[in-house]
């Protein structure tokens, strides 16, 4: 596979945004198969200065690039990945590569297989018994997509937070501390609780619940759910959160405190969400992925997909002409 | 330009004319049914509440060697025909459970026959020369009815006086507890295979359907598989509570496992991918997550499955569990008899005093069932959505 514009975005801002865009035109290939428009090859050394800066970007705060983030570092590769319900093949040949310490953002219209690719990613359509899934998904060496791998294993290191808040019918200790002690990370009442008030701490939620760290996860409002939910994924101390849509089911402003937390999240995890809302894919990701039919069509920086997207499929669903 | 008011609200009438006219039937079939139930409850109590009390007399016993092998001779000629029967029977028990009685005289509150317990509780006539007494016992404080505890302790008797349901609530108690204890973890385990384990394909959908079907397989029939399967084949004991509980547990373990599997369908998607998100293995997602917000709702299944088991005559006959048992038994293996049972043997009875205990009997299994499905109720209420 050949990725004539491996290097567009380290030279976009060098080059001007227009020649990077007409230069992914012609890259795509003619018969329509998926192209990552990025790829960063371990092989291909990179600096982490030539990143982009993102200022002033039209419809959100301007997130400026971790000058941390090590290129280098891929948290998931995936390749040729094909997914089948029963006869109907809803995700058709997927490279993307993700980037440790990143937010990554996958959008696109709805039935277009984001969720269901997102899902891949730590196995959960291992539960759908109709889904067929070839392809691979390589993470830390190992292939996760592989029968052998063991998925309790996988989700151990791949946590997830789902589109409606759930969180476990017990009390907010409990939800944050069952997955830990199941896992046999803690086990004394006294790590337990430093293991509780940190990941709370880090879901921003500890100074709400403190004092009632033994009510149960459900009476909490659907934004403090979501976040606990979050305490809870983050407890185990995954190397990647997935996140489904996180904000759907939410108000603005438990929506803008979650955004702000995917954020900071970044630092310690891989975080790759699915989201409708474009701004929220520009106010929060590093990378975005624009999915449509079950395939990738485009995948770039964030700044670079919204402002010239390569394809007149992304630039039409990013301009709203359809979606 | 649209109808006026006045045309829509005329062709509005028929329709809302029919909303009254079909919350009136709606109403009066509830009525109907509030009646019968009225109706049957009224009668029941009528009937069955004196069952709870038993005519006595107060007369002097005499125990002593020759009383103990002539009964009759205990109590003055004057009243023995006021006597039940069965206190004579009881005789020679009384002298082996305290050997300390012979050679005494007791003033003692002695069960009347039940002719006279009967004229008491204001039915049946008694000859002229009896009345006179039984209204003289009745006037000096002699004669009363009592508290009928021997309606609660006693076992089967031909003597009314001495009849009770203690032995069938002794063999109720049994049975159901084999029952419970076969039914209980075998349809639990099979409803939480069926549910959260087993692949969807024809087989366990051919498995449903027949475990839908077996719900609804007359009891009768289940009472012929006990007779032939496990007294025929496997030789278990005729009439035992253990056979009457295998057979009741096959009745009842379709219920047990389509309750439960409601209860775990029940359970949100939500909480069963929260915990695979997190690292479960399937097992602890059902027993971490699933089993604990389910279990109200199984046990409600239960306790529904239990007070229907409780209350099945039919297969319970067929295996003998009709037996005549004056004494209860604390064995699985001996015959005993079930509280269903007992009240369908006196119900046959032509005996106004049996009659009535037919009906005392009917009121405390009823009550019984009430209370159990109550407790259903009150836990479905309690635990239900707390998630």
């Amino acid at each position: 596979m050949t990725h004539p514009d491996s290097a567009a975005r380290d030279t976009a801002a060098a080059d001007g945004q227009t020649e990077q865009r007409s230069r992914s035109r012609e890259s795509r290939p003619a018969n329509g198969e998926v192209q990552p428009a990025v790829d960063h090859g371990a092989s291909e050394p990179q600096s982490a200065g030539g990143r982009p800066e993102r200022q002033g970007q039209s419809g959100g705060k301007p997130v400026s690039f971790n000058n941390e983030v090590d290129h280098e570092r891929l948290s998931m590769t995936v390749t040729d990945l094909d997914l089948w319900y029963g006869d109907y093949q809803a995700l058709k040949s997927l490279d993307i590569e993700i980037y440790s310490n990143t937010v990554t953002a996958l959008i696109g219209p709805s039935g277009c297989g984001k969720s269901t690719f997102l899902r891949c990613l730590n196995r959960m359509n291992d539960l759908i018994p109709s889904a067929r899934i070839e392809g691979r998904i390589e993470m830390d060496g190992r292939n996760v997509n592989a029968r052998e791998m063991d998925v309790v294993a996988l989700r151990r290191r791949v946590g997830m937070v789902f589109q409606n808040p759930n969180p476990f019918p017990k009390t907010i200790f409990e939800n944050v501390a069952y997955a830990p002690r199941m896992h046999d990370i803690v086990s004394s009442r006294r790590d337990q609780e430093e293991l509780v008030e940190q990941a709370l701490r880090d879901a921003g939620l500890w100074d709400e619940v403190k004092d009632k760290l033994d009510q149960p996860g459900t009476s909490l409002s659907g934004g403090q759910q979501q976040r606990l939910c979050i305490a809870r994924a983050i407890a185990l101390r995954p190397d990647v959160i997935l996140m489904d849509e996180p904000t759907s089911a939410l108000d603005p402003i438990s929506t803008a405190i979650i955004e702000d937390l995917m954020v900071r999240l970044r630092k310690d995890f891989t975080i790759v969400v699915v989201t409708h809302n474009m701004q929220q894919a520009a106010r929060v990701a590093d990378y975005t992925a624009f999915f449509h039919l079950g395939e990738i069509i485009e995948y770039n920086d964030t700044a670079t997909l919204f402002e010239t997207p390569a394809t007149t499929k992304a630039e039409d669903y990013i301009t709203g002409r359809y979606g | 330009m649209a109808d006026s008011f006045d045309e829509i609200t005329k062709q509005l009438r028929k329709r809302h004319g029919k909303t009254r006219r079909l919350k009136l039937i709606s109403m009066s079939a509830l009525i109907l049914s509030g009646l019968f139930l009225a109706v049957f409850l009224g009668d029941m109590v009528q009937r069955g509440w004196s069952a709870f009390l038993q005519g006595q007399i107060q007369l002097e016993v005499t125990y002593t060697e020759e009383t103990r092998t002539m009964p009759l001779n205990a109590i003055d000629e004057d009243y023995r025909q006021l006597v039940t029967q069965g206190f004579f029977w009881s005789f020679p028990g009384k002298f082996e459970q305290d050997p300390e009685l012979t050679g005494t005289v007791r003033d003692e509150w002695v069960p009347a026959s039940s002719d006279v317990d009967q004229y008491l509780k204001g039915r049946g006539r008694l000859s002229s020369q009896e009345q006179q007494v039984v209204d003289r016992l009745v006037e000096q404080g002699q004669a009363e009815l009592r508290f009928n505890k021997t309606f609660f302790t006693g076992g089967g008797s031909r003597s009314p006086a001495m009849a009770g349901i203690g032995a069938a609530a002794l063999g109720t108690l049994l049975t159901i507890a084999v029952t419970m204890a076969i039914s209980l973890p075998i349809g639990v385990m099979t409803a939480i295979y069926l549910e959260e384990f087993a692949p969807d394909n024809r087989f366990t959908r051919m498995i449903e359907v027949n475990i839908n079907n077996l719900a609804a397989v007359p009891s009768i029939l289940f009472g012929l598989l006990g007779l032939a399967i496990f007294i025929g084949f496997f030789g278990v004991p005729r009439s035992s509570p253990l056979v009457g509980g295998l057979t009741i547990a096959l009745m009842t373990l379709p219920l047990i496992i389509i309750s439960t599997r409601a209860s775990l369908r029940s359970v949100p998607d939500g909480i069963r991918h929260a915990a695979f998100g997190v690292g479960c293995t399937r097992w602890q997602v059902v027993s971490d997550h699933v089993l604990p917000v389910s279990l109200p709702g199984i046990l409600t299944g239960s306790i529904i499955g239990m007070a229907q088991a409780i209350g099945e005559t039919a297969p319970l006959i067929l295996v003998g569990m009709i037996a005549f048992i004056p004494n209860a038994d604390f064995s699985l293996l001996n015959s005993a008899t079930v509280l269903p049972a007992q009240i369908y043997t006196w119900a046959s009875l032509p005996d106004q005093a049996f009659q009535e205990k037919t009906a005392g009997g009917i009121l405390v299994l009823l009550t019984i069932l009430i209370l159990l499905n109550a407790i259903a109720v009150l836990m479905r209420n309690r635990f239900e959505r707390r998630w």
